[in-house]
């Protein structure tokens, strides 16, 4: 191809030898996709698996150009393959399907895709696919600053304005930059002129995105504009650009969520026997774990804060989520949800059972609970259902009450955030009886520690069906709360699992979890008596349960929001569809708890708890 | 050389396929892609499509016998069937599945089942033919097929 040539002139070769992931499961589709692409010169790599694909992906981040995908896969949505790899490894994805409906088309781009191929794919359109790895580079570059890749591309972009060589590339491209750059604006990037700003690349760690999160959290979902974050933040060399295009991508995934998250509460529900063990174990166990996660890690208090808000809480869409990897559901997690319905509760239930696979690591040992109650207190905006209120006689955190804040974002979409196997499971099992550890957080590990936490809230259910047990949940929760999230830390990019988000969400949630547990407890315990144990947990405000979803995670990456618990600002995460799905005793309680938790002000419902965020 | 005769044969052969609409361009797409490396692509890749979508078959089979008929699921089987036929440019077949997903949409149990009995007639008609076609094809030698005139 002259093209290619034209472009590899010097460099490497470039387009020959870019690295392509093809994910079909049609094997007749995947390997004439296989061979179209390898005669384009392209280095192929196919699976027919989605997690494989995943799994290939996060082994090494540097190792694929371009991800080109099928939309319609039995082990895993096309669209939240891509909603994975573009939040966690930041690649371009185009989408393929033999479905050219123009809604399946805009679902795609507003997942991110950069391109959305029809079935059967001719080879002149793979031909030019490589435009979009230079596209990104390019916008990449002139958001961050700096080359990171020494790729043709920069030769390719100063050549772009350049007539001579260029002009064919510049002619072909033209039309396609047009389209491209309508979706690349679309992703909220802002494309600045590329030679203007050589700026480092931006990664967004956990840190980083704990930051944003939290800042997003403090200015709501709604309001939270680029330039306000940029400056809450307060992060040297940061653009408003990078900040911009992180919103766009963190907004995406909490719609995403929401509409998870209400699956998932539904999935907690069905979840939710396994919570009441929760709250029996979780009571003293709980506590206990606290304890140590007094020492809380930075991160969760960071993830709570940097929950934002809607956002986080979207993202935990599973409801019990935090954990429940993949558990679409808004049930599940219910911890923080409270707020948002009443299903709060369902979705602790939920979150119980979903610790699915998450290792009941004990998490709780090791993670300082220091989440930032407090923070995640205040994040109005997010109805953080984290807020778990700093259950003082629980205390299970120590210090940061920042169960209380735990916004346990459920994670939502991802069944609870690919709980890996590092997977903080908040469980608070391992100390109690695990079940309760819904609320633990799974921590996927994928690198962010914090992504895995897939805070199941099991502690929902169970806070409503024992009282004691409820309140023993909510330790438990916080407790795995604080220790997945801990685990979890790491980059943001690390969500594995679905939700990419859900790290962050993880970590705040576990945080929350236990707060949300404890006030679970509390609202589940008509009687107060619970309730007003826990109340110390005051920290948390309103029912901060640890909406496992709306664990914020302070790492900023996973935002495991739980689209319940950003209620606050009317974002609602979870999806109060579950309000049907409270649990029937306490839904009454718990419905209050979240409204109480949505103003932050309000008393909890729960007899009287005012478990406002004292934080 | 004998061969000219069965290359005629074949090429006529190949051209009623296109005529008759049992191929569409994608056929032509993937004798494209035969080269040295991949002499028995066109072949490999039918092949794979018939071991392949009998599965489907069997699936969308088994789903038309319930009562009541799940159109969703349906369609969904259906979509990949289409996805699969498309691929190798089985065109009356790929209609028929278009036709499918259509009674499928209005819920039409009726249509469903009719038109899935002739798509099973159309791919099994096409798979006969294709076979045949793939065996003279062998027999000259790869190379010549994909050598053929668009």
């Amino acid at each position: 191809m002259t093209v290619e040539q034209i472009v590899s002139e010097g460099k490497d070769q470039f387009p020959i030898g870019m690295r392509v992931l093809a994910v079909d499961d049609d094997p007749t589709c995947l390997l004439l996709l296989g061979t179209l692409l390898r005669r384009c010169q392209y280095h192929v790599t196919t699976t027919s698996q989605a997690k494989t694909a995943l799994k290939m992906l996060r082994e090494n981040k540097n190792k694929f150009d371009l991800v080109i995908s099928d939309v319609h896969m039995p082990d895993m949505d096309g669209f939240k393959l891509l909603e994975h790899v573009g939040l966690e490894m930041d690649l371009p994805v185009i989408m393929l399907s033999a479905n050219g409906d123009t809604k399946l088309v805009m679902k795609g781009i507003t997942h991110g895709a950069c391109d959305y191929l029809l079935k059967p794919v001719r080879i002149e359109e793979l031909q030019n696919i490589w435009q979009h790895v230079v596209r990104r580079k390019k916008k990449d570059r002139c958001n961050s600053g700096s080359k990171d890749k020494p790729h043709p591309d920069s030769g390719e972009d100063a050549g772009i304005g350049n007539v001579d060589n260029n002009g064919k590339l510049n002619k072909k491209r033209k039309d396609q930059n047009e389209d491209e750059d309508d979706e690349r604006d679309e992703n909220g990037h802002d494309n600045e002129d590329p030679s203007a700003q050589k700026k480092p690349r931006v990664v967004w760690s956990v840190e980083l995105h704990r930051k944003f999160v939290a800042a997003v959290n403090q200015l709501g979902i709604d309001k939270a504009v680029p330039k306000k974050i940029l400056e809450l933040m307060n992060v040297e060399k940061l653009t408003r650009e990078n900040v911009a295009s992180h919103l766009q991508k963190f907004r995406l995934y909490l719609k995403r969520i929401s509409c998870v998250a209400n699956q998932q509460a539904n999935m907690a529900a069905a979840l939710g026997t396994a919570d009441s063990a929760y709250l029996r174990m979780g009571s003293l166990n709980g506590l206990g774990n606290f304890h140590t996660l007094a020492g809380s890690d930075q991160l969760h208090n960071a993830a709570f804060r940097s929950f934002p808000p809607s956002g986080v809480l979207g993202r935990l869409n599973t409801p019990a989520g935090l954990g429940i990897r993949g558990l679409p559901s808004p049930g599940t997690f219910q911890l923080g949800h409270v707020q948002n319905s009443g299903n709060p509760t369902n979705d602790l239930s939920k979150l119980q059972s979903f610790v699915p696979g998450n290792h009941n690591t004990n998490i709780l040992q090791g993670m300082p609970m220091s989440l930032e109650l407090d923070r995640l207190q205040h994040n109005k905006s997010v109805g953080h259902i984290g807020e778990l209120p700093t259950t003082d006689s629980t205390t299970v955190f120590p210090g940061s009450g920042s169960l209380v804040d735990a916004r346990i974002t459920g994670f939502s979409n991802n069944p609870l955030l690919g709980v890996t196997s590092n997977s903080l499971m908040l469980e608070g099992s391992s100390q109690q009886a695990t079940s309760h550890t819904s609320v633990s957080a799974i921590g996927f590990q994928n690198g962010n520690a914090l992504s895995d936490f897939t805070l199941i809230a099991p502690a929902s259910n169970q806070l409503q069906d024992s009282k004691a047990d409820s309140q023993g949940q909510a330790s438990l929760i916080n407790c795995n709360a604080g220790q997945i999230i801990r685990s979890a830390p790491q980059e943001w990019n690390a969500p594995r699992k679905d939700a990419p988000y859900q790290s962050h969400a993880l970590i705040n949630s576990s945080i929350p979890i236990n707060s949300a547990m404890i006030q679970l407890g509390q609202c589940l315990d008509r009687n107060n008596s619970i309730f007003h144990r826990t109340t110390d947990l005051d920290s948390v405000g309103p029912l901060n349960f640890v909406d496992p979803l709306s664990i914020k995670h302070s790492e900023g990456d996973n935002y495991i929001m739980e689209p319940s618990v950003i209620e606050k600002e009317g974002y609602l995460m979870f999806q109060p569809r579950p309000h049907g799905s409270h649990v029937p005793d306490n839904t009454g309680s718990l419905k209050d708890l979240a409204s109480a938790m949505m103003k932050q002000e309000d008393d909890f419902g729960c007899n009287g708890y005012s478990l406002r965020t004292s934080i | 050389m004998e061969r000219n005769p069965m290359r005629r044969q074949l090429a006529s052969m190949r051209k009623s396929l296109f005529d008759q609409g049992y191929l569409d361009e994608q056929f032509m797409e993937l004798e494209q892609l035969l080269d040295d490396a991949n002499p028995n692509f066109v072949e490999e890749v039918v092949t794979l499509y018939y071991r392949d979508s009998a599965r489907l078959i069997l699936n969308l089979d088994r789903a038309l016998e319930r009562r009541p008929l799940d159109f969703s699921k349906l369609d969904g089987l259906m979509h990949q069937f289409k996805g699969s036929s498309s691929s190798i440019g089985a065109k009356k077949v790929k209609a028929e599945s278009t036709l499918f997903r259509e009674y499928c949409k209005s819920g039409n149990a009726e249509g469903c089942m009719r038109t899935f009995q002739q798509l099973k007639k159309e791919y099994a008609t096409l798979r006969k033919k294709l076979e045949t076609y793939f065996q003279l094809a062998r027999q000259i030698g790869p190379m010549e097929s994909a050598n053929r005139p668009k």
